[in-house]
Parts: C-alpha cells; structure tokens; sequence
C-alpha cells in the first residue's frame, strides 16, 4: 500500500520504549533480556520467558501461543509503567497486525472438530483476542485495530497511531507486530506517546527499529 | 479534513443480490433463515441464513467463466463489481483503496469436502485479499481488517479515517464472511447457536443465528461520485473502544460501548439527535443484556433501534456493513425496518426496539457492534 501523506501533527510524538521476540530471544530496547539456543522449543523458551517477569498472571496459562508471545512482550514492554493511571484507560490505544491471523490455532482448532470442538480453542481463532488479553490485564478501554499484511507496514502503522493521537482518540499507542505460524514466531511492540524521550514516531524510524530487531 | 460520504453500497445474503433486493425483503418482513441439514456441517440440523450455490455460481459465471475463485471470493467479487458498476469509481486511481472486512475468510480451505482444490497459502486473508483486488485490476495493495464482530464497522471507521486524514480519495470497504463446519461447531461449542431462528433482545431468545453473505460500501470525499437524487449521507463519526472484562463475554455494565458510541456521536458534531439505531443484536442472553445498559448509559433508551440478525443472522465480519448499508437504506427511504424475532423484552433496560415497519423521516442513524476480545464499535452516519 502506498501512504505518500503523512497525518499532520504538530505535536512530538515519539517511541519510547519497545520489545521483540524472535528467535528465541528477548529484548527490550534494543539490549537482550533472554536468549535460548536454537534447538530450544518454542514452549521452553516461552515458559523462560514467563519465570522472568516477576509478577505470575494466572491467565496466562488458558492462552494460546499467538497470545503469550503477545502477551510476555507487553509484559516486558509496560513494565514500571502504569499507563492506565497515567493518561486514563480509554485514552489507550492498541494497534496490531500480522501476517497469518490466528490461522495456528485455527488449525489446532479444527484439528479437534472431529471428536469434541474445543470452546477454549475456538475463542483463540481470531487476532484480535491478543488485544482483548493485554486490555484485561492493563485495563486499557481505547481505540483496538487489527490488521492483517503481507509483511510488516511501518508507513500505515505509523500513520494510523498519529492519526489516533493527533485527533486526540488517544494519548498512547501500543503498535504490535506478532506473528506466528509453525516454526516462526516473532514479536515486536512499541509504546508510541507524546514525550520528550525516545525516538521520533516516522516509519522509517518504526521500520529500523523492527528491522534492527528481527 | 476532508468530509467523507457514504456513497454506493451492495448486499448479498439469502435475501438477495442488491442492497435494494435485500432491503425490500426485510421490508416485506421475509427472512432468510432457514432450517437446514448438513452432516457435513453439523452432526445435527441448524438454523442458519445460507446463499444458494447454484444461484451463486449462475451469477458468477455472468461475471467471469474464471473457476480459480473461492466461494468467498466470488461473493466478494460480485459485490464489489456491482458497487463499481453503479457508481463509476475509478480503481487505477491511486487514491483508491480496498479495504477486505472478514473474520474468517477462507476457512473452508481446511474443511475435508474443500481441500486441495485450492492453494493453501489462500487461507491467508491477505492472500484471498489480493486475489479480489487483482480480479479488479487494482492499483494499491487492499488493506485486511481482522477485529472479530466489529471488523465491518472497524472497516468503515478506518475507511473514513484515511479519506479524511487525504491520504485516500475513494475507500472500497468489502466485508464477507461463510457459513461453516468451522464456525457453527465452535459457536456450537460454546452453547451459543440457537434451536430455531433467533429472536434478538426478547425474552425467549435462545442465542445466534449464523449467516453468510457479502457487504460493500463506497466511501468518498468526491460528491460527484453520490447520486443527485438522494440524501447527501456522511460518515460523521466512529470510535472504538475495548471492555477490559473477558475475552469471550462483554461487559457487565456496557460502559465500554456507551464510551465509543459517545465518542462518535461527539466527532459528528450533528445538531440533530441520533433518529435510529441498528444495534448488534445477536440474540445471546449477555451481549443483547450488555447493549441494553450500554444504551441506557449512553441517554438512548428511547431511540428506535432493530437488530437486523432476525432477517439474516450474524454475519461475522460481514455484518457491519451489510447492516451499514441497510442502516443507509432506512435513511435514504425514511423506512425502519422492524426488529424481526422481537416480542417481549428480555433485557432489563428499556429499550424502543421497532416492532413494525415504519415510515419516519431519518436524518442521523448510529451503527454499533460488539465482539470477542471485549471489542466495541460506533459509527454515525449523517446528512
């Protein structure tokens, strides 16, 4: 897609904090937090991943990969932050896409069709149940969007959070690319808000961070 | 800002190939829900509003004799090719724009009857994206929007966003979504889908009824685009918000819905008060519970509202614009369409569901929706 016109904004709006996941390893901006060989299941490397945050969230567990993958990088991501508190729940918004929707588990879903059709797994065969996720745990109320792209689009996603905060629909943008089907999982989520700290929220700026980080 | 209109739109259901078929159906009070047995489907009969293979590949075959599109493809197609043909917009313009509304796009794929006849990669939205917008010559990659229930709404919202902002001229907005082995057992699943057809906010009523069909609507910042004789109608508002409650059932208090329909209604800045809402409606004991303390909150008990589920069913990632365009066919007609499946109330709000068809002068309609992962949506549409 093609997106020549940037959204206007006279305000600095900048990345201040962001995390990916990929290839077994974790960072959170920029410096690494966890990293496994490569032959360490994904499973493993998750459950690593979990013992590392401090604070134990019993949800966790009822989640499907899509959304612990999501789920542990805002973890990392929001930690000593309280945004909810800081700018007000409904002024927070998330914006998430992919490549695969939720076509992993809708395959582990219809796997089960046959004998008895999962109603846990059933509610996991849509993406944007990741965002539900995040919002029960943060308390966040705002704008929710989830797209779905061939490969990650910095210039919409960065458009799109502007637009969102210039017209005053939010004060905070959570921008999240989680993907995962078979073998490949990869996560990245930046926390766009307006602030002194951090770097400028421009595509080219969202798409070398995703790059330096992939 | 740019001022965005909703200008032409098209419906395919069980009820018909056109917005117009559709709406003179519902009109007439006919629904197309039906009883039906398929053991592929379900072990057991279902209700559920289906479009007729036959007829559909009749339809298709005056478009194209092209066998390489799936069913939804087709629907998507066709739907789009008859909002192009009446409308007259230009797809090699680079300010137009596809957008693909859909929850579950091709699932069918994965269905034993259906596999292999296609490629795999086509159960990738954005796959089955790019084969619509390639059947249309399109010049901009479509853009997937993939929210659960609201992902109609989201679509227009988004829609109106970008032609606003300048960055699009013209947005394509196409929902579609099937009927399948795949969606009736998880709704099955989880004790959702109702016996016979559903019955939204009455006191009986037992859960969803599924539905397949097709949804398109233009949005538009160029009026010559809009017909001469018929209400200059605009996309004035939309807002989204999240419960923050249960991934799988909506809010206790409806606060979250009230907060994005009066976040809409704010960014319309319209004079006059909201004439009629098409609300959610899917006929579960909670969501129809959740809207009526949402309506409440939002000052809008009194407003005629319908669900129009009774006439198609929940049409997933369709349903938000196929109930988008009937929500501008009421307008454009001055017709509320009643409330079909409605005798008692079974919500302990009050609210002023329409029990018959009426005329009344509408001028400002609101959509709303709600879906898994606690989403909610609202849209104003305005003269």
């Amino acid at each position: 897609m093609r997106h020549k016109h940037c959204v206007s904004t006279k305000m600095k709006i900048n990345i201040t904090n962001y995390c990916s996941i990929h290839n077994n390893q974790i960072k959170l901006n920029g410096e690494t937090l966890l990293v496994k060989e490569k032959q360490v299941p994904f499973n493993e490397f998750i459950k690593s991943t979990y013992d590392l945050n401090a604070s134990p969230y019993m949800k966790f567990f009822k989640m499907d990969d899509l959304c612990k993958l999501a789920f542990l990088a805002s973890e990392f991501l929001l930690k000593n932050k309280n945004l909810a508190e800081q700018y007000g729940s409904s002024t927070i918004s998330l914006l998430f896409a992919n490549t695969s929707s939720s076509l992993d588990t809708d395959i582990n879903y219809y796997n089960t069709v046959k004998d008895f059709p999962s109603p846990s797994l059933f509610v996991y065969t849509l993406p944007n149940i990741m965002l539900g996720e995040i919002s029960i745990r943060n308390k966040f109320k705002g704008e929710n969007a989830f797209f779905v792209f061939e490969q990650f689009q910095a210039d919409f996603l960065c458009n799109y959070a502007t637009q969102l905060i210039a017209e005053k629909k939010a004060k905070a943008v959570i921008i999240g690319w989680v993907e995962l089907l078979n073998d490949n999982q990869e996560a990245f989520l930046s926390l766009a808000e307006e602030s002194e700290n951090g770097t400028e929220l421009i595509a080219e700026n969202l798409e070398r961070l995703y790059i330096s980080n992939h | 800002m740019k001022t965005v209109f909703a200008a032409e739109g098209n419906i395919i259901t069980s009820l018909g190939y056109t917005a117009e078929e559709n709406f003179s159906a519902m009109e007439q009070g006919n629904s197309g829900i039906q009883k039906f047995s398929n053991p592929k489907f379900l072990s057991f009969p279902f209700h559920a509003s289906l479009v007729d293979d036959r007829k559909l590949s009749e339809k298709f075959s005056t478009l194209s004799t092209n066998q390489n599109y799936t069913r939804l493809e087709q629907l998507f197609i066709l739907s789009i090719a008859d909002v192009i043909e009446k409308s007259g917009v230009d797809l090699s313009n680079e300010k137009t724009l596809l957008i693909i509304s859909t929850t579950k796009g091709n699932i069918n794929l994965l269905e034993e009857q259906n596999y292999g006849i296609f490629p795999e990669k086509r159960l990738l939205l954005f796959e089955m994206a790019k084969e619509v917008a390639c059947y249309f010559g399109m010049k901009n990659s479509p853009l997937v929007v993939s929210n659960a229930c609201i992902s109609g709404v989201l679509a227009i919202i988004t829609a109106q966003r970008l032609i606003r902002s300048g960055q699009y001229e013209n947005v394509i907005v196409s929902g579609g979504d099937l009927v399948s082995e795949f969606t009736l057992s998880g709704f099955n699943s989880f004790k959702a889908l109702s016996d016979e057809p559903c019955k939204p906010y009455d006191a009986a009523r037992k859960g969803i009824t599924l539905g397949e069909g097709c949804g398109t609507l233009l949005l538009t910042s160029n009026e010559n685009l809009l017909h001469n004789n018929e209400k200059k109608i605009k996309v004035a508002g939309g807002s989204v918000s999240n419960d923050a409650n249960h991934i799988s059932g909506p809010s206790r208090t409806g606060e979250e819905l009230a907060l994005a329909v009066n976040n809409a209604i704010n960014e319309a800045q319209c004079a006059n008060a909201i004439d009629f809402i098409s609300a959610h409606g899917t006929a579960t004991t909670f969501n129809d519970e959740m809207e009526a303390k949402a309506f409440s909150v939002a000052g809008l008990q009194n407003v005629s509202l319908n669900s129009m589920k009774g006439f198609f069913g929940h049409t997933l990632g369709a349903a938000g614009i196929i109930e988008s365009v009937i929500a501008l066919e009421t307008m454009k007609k001055n017709t509320m369409i009643s409330s079909l499946g409605f005798e008692n109330s079974g919500v302990s709000m009050p609210l002023n569901i329409i029990r018959q068809t009426e005329k009344k002068e509408i001028n400002t309609s609101l959509k709303t929706a709600s879906g898994f992962g606690g989403c909610n949506a609202a849209l104003v549409f305005s003269v």
